[in-house]
C-alpha cells in the first residue's frame, strides 16, 4: 500500500511538470484529438510535447508490457495514472482504436512475431488502424457477414463490402473478419485478418450523416492480397477474437459516460439560462432532470470503476461490458439531449460563429449512434438477459 | 480502494447472511406482523445479533464494540435489505452507535455505548418534524432553562422511537427554521416527564413513533455535541444513516430481482415460459443493469464514509437518490411481472414493495439527493 502512495505521488508530480496547461483544457474540437498514424500531424506544439512525453514513458498504453511499448503498469497503478490524469482533466494523449480494441485482442491472440510488429507502433502512434466487421446485411446479425477470403497460395485473395468503418479514410491498417469457410455453420467459418489499408484493390468511401460528418464510411474490398500469416488466432475461429475484442469496444463505448474532461453540464446549462436570486437554475425543471442526470452519470462512473476491480478479483462476467455499454451510451444520449435544452435556440444554429458551426447540434445528433454502433442497445440487452440472467429461448 | 468486498468483509457478509436467512427469513416479519407483537421486532433475535457482534459493529473496541466502519455496516444493511428483517440495527446499530461515537463526550460514550453493543441499549434519532425529510427545517424549541433546557415539540417517523431506551433529538436552540446555525442535539430519556410516544405500525410492518415533548427538562450533560453547532454533526450522522439505508435499498432491490428472474423461468403463458419474451427480458436486463449501477454508487459512498468522512455528502447523495429509484424500479417490476399473484397478501413480494417505500422516504427521498447534489455542484 505504501508503494501505491508512493507511485500516485510521483505520478502526480510528473504530470504537473509534464501536462502542458492547454492539454488540460475540454476537448474542443476534432483537432484536440491527437489519433497518430502515417499521415498524422500535430494540431499544436503542446498536443506534442503531451503525446511524446507520454509515449516514451510508454503511457500512451500504461498497461502494456514494456517490450510492446507499454508501460509496464499493474491494474492498481494503472488506475492510478487514470485518477491522477483525470485529476488534472487531463487529455488522452493518444486516440486509437489499436489501443482499445485490436491491442487487446492481439495480446490474448496474437503470435510472438504479431505482437512484435504490431504493437509497438500502435503504442507510438505510428499506425492508425480501423476495424472491419459490420456489412450491408451483417449489421446486429454481425456473423451473416459475406467478406471473402480465398486461398492463393501463400495468401487470401479477399473480395467484398464492410460498412460504417469508422475513419477508414485515415486508417494506415485495417482488423477485418472475413469468411474462410462457407461450408461451415455461420459462426465457425470466419477469421480474424490484419492487412494494410494501402492494399491493392481496398477503396473506401464517406458516408455523411445526420450530424453533417463522415466519421464512418464503406469499404470495398476488390481482390486484395493478403499474407495467410496475417491471421489472427485459428483460421475459422476468429468469432472468438472478434467477441473478445468487442467487449473492449463496449467499454470503451460506455466509457464515453466519463464526463472528467468535459464542462459540468448544471455550468453549462448556467451560463445559457441564468440563475435566480439563490444562484440556482434559472428553469427549475431543467434543474431537476441535470441533478437527476448527475445522479446517473456519477453512479456510472462508479460502476465503470467498479468493472474494473471485479476483473482484477476475479469477479467479472464476459458480458458484464455488455450491461455498461448499453447504460453508458442511453447516458451519454441523455445527457446531449439535456445540453440541446440548455442550449436553446443558440444550439440550434447549424452554421455560425457563435455556435462553433453547430457543435453542440452535431455532437447531439453523433450520440444517436452510441445505442447502434458495438452493438444495439437491444442486442445488448438480449446478450444480459442469455448470458448472465440464463432466461430461456436463446 | 478497490470497489469490492475484502475477504474480512465478504466473511462477515457471509455469516450476517447465514445468521438472517436463517432466524428472519420474510415469514418472520410476516409473523411478526399478523401477531400485533408488541416490539416489531424479536428482542431476543437482537440479543443473539448483539452476541454475534452486529449490535456494536460501529463502536470503538474500547467500549465492547468491533470498531469497524460504514462498508461492514453496509454489508449488514444489504443482508437485512434480503430478508426485510424488522430490527434496530439501524437506529442503534448504525445511527445512535455513529452519534455516540462521534459526538459523545466521554461520560456519554461509557454510558451508553457500551451497553449498545451488547445489545442492552435500544436507541433512536428524533429529527423528520413534517412529512418529508428536511433537517434544517426543524422548528421544534430547546429553550434555556436553569442549567438545561426545556423541549418543545414534537417529531414524526422515529424509527425504533416505540421501544427506545434513550432518544436522539434535534431542536433548535438558536435561529429559525432553514436556517444552519442553532440546531443542537440532545440525549433524552423517552421515560422523561412530559413525552408521549405515539407508536406507528408503518405500511411496511416495522415500526416508528410520533413523540411529543411537552416541556421536557434536559441537563446540560444531555447536549451532544456543541449547542447551537449541531448541524455539522447530525449531517455525519444522517449521510451514515443514508448509506445504510442505501445499502438496504441494494438488498430489497437484489432480493426482489433474483424472487422475479426465478419467476419469469417458470411461469408459463400462451404455451411458453414467460422468460422467453423479448419484452420481459430486456426489462430484466436493464433493471439488472440499473442494479449493478446502484451496487457500486453505494459502495463508492460507504468507502467515502470510512476514508474522508466530512467530505462523503456528494457520494452518499449520489448513492441514497439512485437506490431509491432503483429500489422503486424493482419493486414495480416485481408485482407488475408477478401478475396477479404479486398483488396477493399471501404471496411475499409485496413486502418488498412496502419496505421499498419506507426506505425511499427514510432520510430523504431520491429527489431531496438529487436537490442535494445539484446544491454540492453549485447550480
Amino acid at each position: 500500500m505504501a508503494d501505491m502512495e508512493k507511485f500516485r505521488s510521483e505520478t502526480r508530480a510528473w504530470l504537473a511538470a509534464n501536462c502542458p496547461p492547454e492539454m488540460r483544457k475540454p476537448v474542443a474540437n476534432e483537432n484536440d484529438v491527437f489519433w497518430g498514424g502515417r499521415n498524422t500531424t500535430f494540431a499544436s506544439e503542446p498536443q506534442r510535447l503531451w503525446f511524446e512525453r507520454m509515449r516514451d514513458k510508454g503511457w500512451t498504453v500504461p498497461e502494456w508490457p514494456k517490450e510492446y511499448g507499454g508501460g509496464g503498469l499493474d491494474a492498481e497503478e494503472t488506475k492510478i495514472l487514470r485518477q491522477e490524469m483525470a485529476a488534472i482533466s487531463a487529455r488522452l494523449p493518444l486516440s486509437s482504436f489499436g489501443i482499445w480494441m485490436l491491442g487487446p485482442a492481439l495480446l490474448k491472440y496474437g503470435t510472438e512475431a504479431q505482437k512484435r510488429e504490431h504493437l509497438p507502433k500502435i503504442a507510438a502512434g505510428l499506425i492508425r488502424w480501423c476495424q472491419g466487421y459490420s456489412e450491408p446485411n451483417a449489421g446486429s446479425d454481425l456473423a451473416s457477414l459475406q467478406t471473402r477470403a480465398d486461398i492463393d497460395g501463400d495468401d487470401y485473395i479477399i473480395n467484398g463490402q464492410k460498412i460504417w468503418t469508422s475513419m477508414a479514410n485515415f486508417a494506415d491498417w485495417i482488423f477485418c473478419l472475413v469468411r474462410t469457410d462457407f461450408s461451415a455453420k455461420k459462426h465457425d467459418g470466419i477469421s480474424f485478418i490484419l492487412f494494410d489499408m494501402a492494399s491493392k484493390g481496398v477503396s473506401t468511401k464517406p458516408i455523411l450523416l445526420i450530424s453533417g460528418k463522415s466519421p464512418f464510411c464503406e469499404t470495398f474490398f476488390d481482390n486484395v492480397r493478403v499474407p495467410r500469416s496475417h491471421v489472427v488466432g485459428t483460421v475459422n475461429r476468429g468469432w472468438d477474437v472478434a467477441k473478445y475484442l468487442l467487449q473492449h469496444e463496449r467499454s470503451m463505448i460506455s466509457g464515453l459516460g466519463d464526463r472528467s474532461g468535459s464542462r459540468p453540464l448544471g455550468q453549462v446549462a448556467a451560463n445559457s439560462v441564468g440563475v435566480d436570486e439563490h444562484g440556482q437554475l434559472d428553469d427549475p425543471m431543467l434543474r431537476g432532470q441535470i441533478a437527476t442526470f448527475d445522479v446517473d452519470e456519477a453512479a456510472m462512473a462508479c460502476a465503470s470503476e467498479r468493472a474494473v476491480d471485479l476483473a482484477k478479483a476475479g469477479q467479472g462476467h464476459p458480458a458484464y461490458s455488455s450491461a455498461l455499454k448499453y447504460y453508458g451510451t442511453e447516458l451519454n444520449k441523455r445527457r446531449h439531449e439535456l445540453l440541446m435544452s440548455a442550449g436553446g435556440v443558440d444550439a440550434l444554429e447549424w452554421e455560425s460563429e457563435r455556435s462553433r458551426e453547430g457543435l453542440a447540434a452535431r455532437s447531439w445528433l453523433r450520440t444517436k449512434a452510441n445505442s447502434i454502433e458495438g452493438g444495439t442497445s437491444e442486442v445488448m440487452l438480449g446478450i444480459v438477459a442469455k448470458r448472465i440472467l440464463d432466461l430461456p429461448g436463446a | 480502494m478497490a470497489l469490492v468486498l475484502n475477504e474480512e468483509q465478504s466473511m462477515l457478509r457471509d455469516s450476517a447472511r447465514g445468521l438472517i436467512s436463517d432466524k428472519a427469513p420474510v415469514a418472520h416479519l410476516r409473523k411478526l406482523r399478523d401477531t400485533n407483537d408488541t416490539n416489531g421486532f424479536s428482542r431476543d433475535l437482537w440479543k443473539t445479533f448483539a452476541e454475534m457482534g452486529f449490535a456494536g459493529l460501529l463502536v470503538p473496541e474500547d467500549f465492547g464494540g468491533s470498531g469497524l466502519g460504514a462498508v461492514e455496516a453496509g454489508v449488514v444493511m444489504e443482508e437485512i435489505g434480503r430478508t426485510l428483517m424488522p430490527s434496530p440495527f439501524l437506529s442503534t446499530g448504525v445511527v445512535a452507535a455513529t452519534a455516540l461515537t462521534r459526538g459523545g463526550n466521554a461520560a456519554q460514550k461509557s454510558e451508553y455505548l457500551t451497553r449498545l453493543a451488547k445489545g442492552d441499549l435500544i436507541a433512536s434519532l428524533a429529527v423528520d418534524e413534517g412529512a418529508k425529510h428536511r433537517p434544517l427545517k426543524t422548528a421544534m424549541q430547546a429553550v434555556r432553562a436553569g442549567n438545561g433546557f426545556k423541549l418543545k415539540g414534537a417529531k414524526a417517523f422515529v424509527v425504533d422511537g416505540h421501544a427506545a431506551d434513550l432518544l436522539i433529538v434535534a431542536a433548535r436552540t438558536a435561529g429559525q427554521p432553514r436556517e444552519r446555525d442553532g440546531l443542537t442535539l440532545f440525549l433524552v430519556d423517552p421515560k422523561a416527564k412530559g413525552i408521549e410516544i405515539e407508536r406507528t405500525a408503518m405500511v411496511d410492518a416495522h415500526n416508528a413513533a410520533r413523540i411529543a415533548f411537552n416541556d421536557v427538562d434536559v441537563t446540560a450533560d444531555g447536549v451532544l455535541g456543541e449547542v447551537d453547532q449541531g448541524a455539522v454533526l447530525l449531517e455525519g450522522i444522517l449521510n451514515v444513516g443514508r448509506a445504510a439505508v442505501a445499502s438496504e435499498m441494494v438488498g430489497v432491490s437484489e432480493e426482489s430481482f433474483t424472487r422475479t428472474v426465478t419467476y419469469l423461468k417458470e411461469r408459463k403463458q400462451f404455451g411458453k415460459l414467460i422468460g422467453e419474451f423479448q419484452a420481459l427480458q430486456h426489462r430484466a436486463a436493464h433493471l439488472y443493469t440499473e442494479i449493478e449501477i446502484t451496487k457500486a454508487a453505494v459502495m463508492k459512498a460507504l468507502q467515502a464514509l470510512d476514508s474522508d468522512f466530512d467530505k462523503a455528502g456528494a457520494a452518499v447523495a449520489v448513492a441514497k437518490a439512485k437506490a431509491g429509484s432503483t429500489a422503486t424500479l424493482a419493486v414495480q417490476e416485481a408485482v407488475q411481472m408477478h401478475g396477479g399473484v404479486g398483488m396477493t397478501d399471501a404471496f411475499d413480494i409485496g413486502f418488498f414493495m412496502k419496505r421499498a417505500r419506507v426506505c425511499q422516504e427514510l432520510f430523504g427521498d431520491a429527489a431531496y439527493h438529487a436537490e442535494q447534489l445539484a446544491r454540492l455542484k453549485g447550480y
